[in-house]
């Protein structure tokens, strides 16, 4: 926890330091890894390429993604770690007691999710797996949606896919969610009467008052946003951007945020996992 | 005594002095992309407007549109084309229009928010509902203001 606000004390300086712009041409490498940060979209894409949110963040921000010392979302990650290997619930069973190293067992989960469940025939968010995995192997209490150790653990199990390209199956039972969450994205939704294309697809790159629009992919997620002094899943960002268009959101984990998420990973794909990334 | 039975008078009737002058969102008409009736009856101050514009909790028009005007802001959006000598491309009646419901005035697919519509939008947020962004004199506050920004 002390090494938790620590990370905060850095996280304002960083925060408060100028909003320059980031060198367009700057490219993510972490520990000598090179990510996809940009691409050419597919023909059928209503993007021209595909930019992770990264590119759009200054050079001090930037950075401290590069360097998993610096970066403060790595602390939830560890955390998800140790929760890993921590028994919980009536079957007294830890993550790691059925599943093992998490490096091999979970690795390309997070590139794939949300993903049709087939047992309760539904489209699952990462968050959904882990709370089903929980109530089904641990017998243990589902975890709240943007709790410290539900964040914890999908950082630590998004990490085993880091670097990998996200790739989202949207046919099948998926294929309605797919289509649900694209009208979502074109819906005018609040009292400023916007959708989610206006601002993420109309005016990537241009600046909103003192914000730098990016794609709003998700590729990152969970982040740890500087703003928020913590971390946070996708669908809190969801309702950050609705709340701020004077809309009612949906309910994180919701069936509305959880196609809006689909439906965003797809326009996503080929981008590298970055989880778990940082924000401003 | 007289005074007291004209304003029961007054609540009766439903009017306040300001208000009984002052169009409703409902009622206002675009005619040919412009506004010609102000929305109320008392002018526009241009200095209020141009508080108005900045505003983060009002207008905020600042987020999207460059303004020469108010360089000593900072973050000046560029979503939005820039407003400089905006007075000199469009008559107030049509700035009142682009204002109210830009989606009328200006294109259907904007982004520009209309700033005085109450109805026809989707899952607003509760504290919102049934309000709209600015007021009718904030409009016209707002109209005044642009009305000022003339290319030297
Ligand atoms: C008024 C403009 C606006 C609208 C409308 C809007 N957003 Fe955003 N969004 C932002 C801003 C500003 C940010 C922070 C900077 C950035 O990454 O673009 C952001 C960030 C995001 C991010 C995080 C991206 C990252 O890499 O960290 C996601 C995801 C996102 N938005 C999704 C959505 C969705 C889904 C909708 C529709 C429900 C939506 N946004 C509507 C302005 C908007
Ligand atoms: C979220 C973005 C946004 C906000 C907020 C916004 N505008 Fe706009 N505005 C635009 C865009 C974009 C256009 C150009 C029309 C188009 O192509 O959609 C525009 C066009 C205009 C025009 C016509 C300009 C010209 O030269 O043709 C005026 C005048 C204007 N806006 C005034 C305002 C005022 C006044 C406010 C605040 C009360 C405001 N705008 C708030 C985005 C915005």
């Amino acid at each position: 926890m002390k090494k938790l606000l620590a990370m905060g004390v850095i996280g304002l300086f960083a925060a408060t330091a100028n909003v320059a712009l980031a060198n367009e041409d700057a490219e993510l490498v972490v520990d000598g890894q090179a990510f996809v940060t940009k691409l050419d979209a597919p023909a059928d894409s209503p993007l021209s390429e595909i930019l992770s949110g990264w590119r759009f963040r200054n050079d001090e921000t930037q950075e401290l993604q590069t360097d998993d010392f610096e970066n403060p979302a790595m602390i939830f990650a560890e955390y998800g770690s140790e929760l890993w290997e921590t028994a919980d619930g009536a079957d007294g069973k830890s993550c790691a007691d059925c599943h093992g190293d998490a490096a091999e067992s979970m690795k390309g989960l997070r590139a794939s999710m949300p993903k049709w469940h087939d047992g309760k025939k539904t489209l699952f968010a990462l968050e959904d797996h882990i709370n089903w995995s929980r109530e089904e192997h641990q017998k243990a209490k589902p975890w709240k949606w943007e709790s410290q150790e539900m964040l914890a653990m999908t950082a630590y199990i998004g990490l085993q896919s880091r670097g990998m390209p996200v790739k989202v199956k949207v046919d099948g039972p998926a294929a309605d969610w797919w289509k649900r969450g694209e009208e979502l994205y074109y819906t005018r939704v609040g009292q400023l009467d916007m959708s989610c294309a206006h601002c993420h697809e109309n005016n990537y790159g241009n600046m909103i008052r003192a914000d730098h629009l990016s794609q709003g992919q998700i590729n990152g997620f969970p982040v740890y946003r500087l703003k928020w002094q913590g971390m946070g899943s996708i669908h809190r960002r969801f309702k950050g951007c609705m709340d701020n268009i004077r809309a009612t959101p949906f309910k994180r984990g919701s069936d509305e945020f959880t196609a809006l998420e689909l439906y965003l990973a797809s326009r996503g794909e080929g981008l590298s996992v970055e989880t778990p990334a940082l924000r401003n | 005594m007289r005074i007291a039975v004209t304003t029961v008078l007054a609540l009766m009737l439903g009017i306040s002095g300001v208000s009984a002058e002052t169009v409703k969102p409902a009622d206002v008409k675009i005619v040919d992309g412009a506004i010609a009736q102000a929305l109320t009856d008392k002018p526009g101050d241009p200095v209020k407007g141009r508080q108005w514009f900045m505003g983060r909790k009002l207008g905020n028009c600042l987020a999207c549109h460059v303004n020469s005007d108010l360089a000593d802001q900072p973050y000046h959006g560029e979503v939005g084309p820039p407003l400089d000598g905006v007075a000199g491309r469009w008559s107030a009646a049509e700035l009142r229009a682009i204002v109210v419901n830009s989606k009328e005035a200006l294109s259907p697919e904007t982004i520009m928010p209309g700033f005085y519509r109450d109805a026809g939008l989707n899952r607003v947020a509760k504290k919102f509902a049934g309000k709209t962004v600015l007021s009718a004199q904030q409009v016209e506050d707002v109209v005044a203001y642009l009305m000022t920004l003339k290319e030297e």
